[in-house]
């Protein structure tokens, strides 16, 4: 739940804050660049870089072997962020990202996390109960799917690059990515062409 | 690369210890894998050990490997085939009960 | 009906019995004005080698349990955050209390 924070927290923040600033540790610049630059990555990023997979099996390649290298060509500066790793869905496999221990997620590609990634509800049921969690969010895999849930537990951030639905033949990178939710890329989630727009 | 010493397909188990419960402690085995049976499904590479990073200790590099489990004997319940892949250190890791060799 | 869950720390809840049966809040929400100042803070902490992500968990964790769930997630960050500060000496005590 994303209540807003007390008073008292936002004030204990700002003691914080212009402490550090008085000492020197810290400037509001240095704040407004760090928010900016968070501000700018979305799941956009992520959305193209499996659109572009889908259309480009060398660069499907690419970013199955090294995530964090296809971020950088998207324009994405990897320097000192963590490892991006790319969980590959095929016929029968369907992958779901979850952070039991707290709530690490690849914002690099993605932006931050919503509420609901984590909330205590997600983190705890997705790893035991990841079926329950997909009903509820009305999710259906083809029957005989298997469900693999992936704790991210250490230096690695992973997204879900899910497989190309039917009715896409001939879609550019941009229809495609747009069919590419930031749940679709934590797995809750699987690209729905609307079915006006399905091509053959 | 430090020396891994799994290799993808190996038979291993999480260690059943809980250091948290004997003081101060940084620990990034989640508690529902301690003393499971596991596979190695990849090699991820080394890492700086989180366990002392946390503490602001020199911290070696460990090798990080993800590992499949499966759901019966972690919970008895969800549907037959359905898994869990997740990021331990070696350190946390030991062969299965079936591979250990005699001593 | 469900078994006993094993032990834990606070924060290691993942498969809990607690939260079997609760549904997830669809809460869409970015972080708020507060989260995203926290959030910006931590970066540049990281940024400057002040505090790793490693120290800002272990700072959340060590957080006694009835206020660990009644904290919001970046009301937990910040008390980690100004923990570790002064455990650092960087900041002294007063200046977050």
């Amino acid at each position: 739940m994303s209540a807003p924070a007390r008073p008292e927290s936002i004030a204990k923040l700002e003691k914080l804050v212009a402490s550090l600033v008085a000492r020197g540790v810290v400037s509001e610049a240095d704040l407004a660049e760090a928010q900016a630059r968070t501000d700018r990555a979305s799941p956009e990023i992520g959305a193209h870089m499996v659109a572009r997979a889908w259309l480009d099996p060398e660069w499907r390649r690419m970013m199955l072997a090294n995530g964090t290298e296809a971020a950088e060509r998207m324009g994405v500066s990897m320097a000192g962020a963590p490892p991006l790793g790319v969980l590959e869905d095929k016929p029968g496999l369907h992958h779901l990202v979850v952070c039991t221990l707290c709530s690490c997620y690849p914002r690099a590609v993605l932006g931050y996390p919503p509420s609901w990634y984590k909330s205590f509800e997600y983190r705890s049921r997705a790893v035991r109960d990841p079926r329950g969690v997909l009903v509820e969010w009305g999710t259906a895999l083809a029957p005989g799917t298997q469900v693999r849930v992936v704790d991210s537990t250490a230096d690695y951030r992973w997204m879900v690059l899910p497989m190309r639905p039917a009715g896409t033949k001939g879609w550019s990178e941009d229809q495609l990515a747009a069919l590419v939710t930031r749940d679709v890329l934590v797995g809750v989630a699987l690209p729905q062409v609307p079915v006006a727009l399905a091509a053959e | 690369m430090t020396a891994s010493r799994y290799s993808v397909g190996d038979a291993v188990q999480v260690r059943d210890d809980w250091p948290e419960f004997r003081g101060p402690a940084h620990i990034r085995t989640p508690h529902y894998l301690r003393g499971k049976p596991g596979r190695i499904a990849r090699v991820l590479g080394s890492f700086a050990n989180p366990e002392d990073l946390a503490f602001a200790r020199p911290a070696p590099k460990r090798v990080l490997y993800h590992v499949l489990f499966e759901r019966p004997p972690l919970w008895a319940e969800g549907e037959p085939g359905d898994d869990i892949l997740v990021e331990i250190f070696e350190h946390w890791l030991e062969p299965a009960p079936t591979e250990r060799k005699a001593a | 009906m469900s078994e006993p869950d094993p032990q834990h720390a606070t924060h290691d809840i993942g498969g809990l019995s607690r939260f079997r049966c609760t549904p997830v809040e669809r809460d869409e929400a970015p972080p708020d004005a507060f989260g995203k100042r926290v959030d910006a803070l931590r970066q540049v902490l990281a940024g400057k080698k002040l505090m790793t992500v490693d120290e800002l968990r272990r700072g959340i964790e060590s957080i006694p349990e009835d206020e660990y769930f009644a904290l919001t997630y970046y009301e937990r960050w910040m008390t980690s955050i100004a923990a570790i500060m002064v455990e650092k000496g960087i900041v002294k005590a007063e200046d977050v209390a």
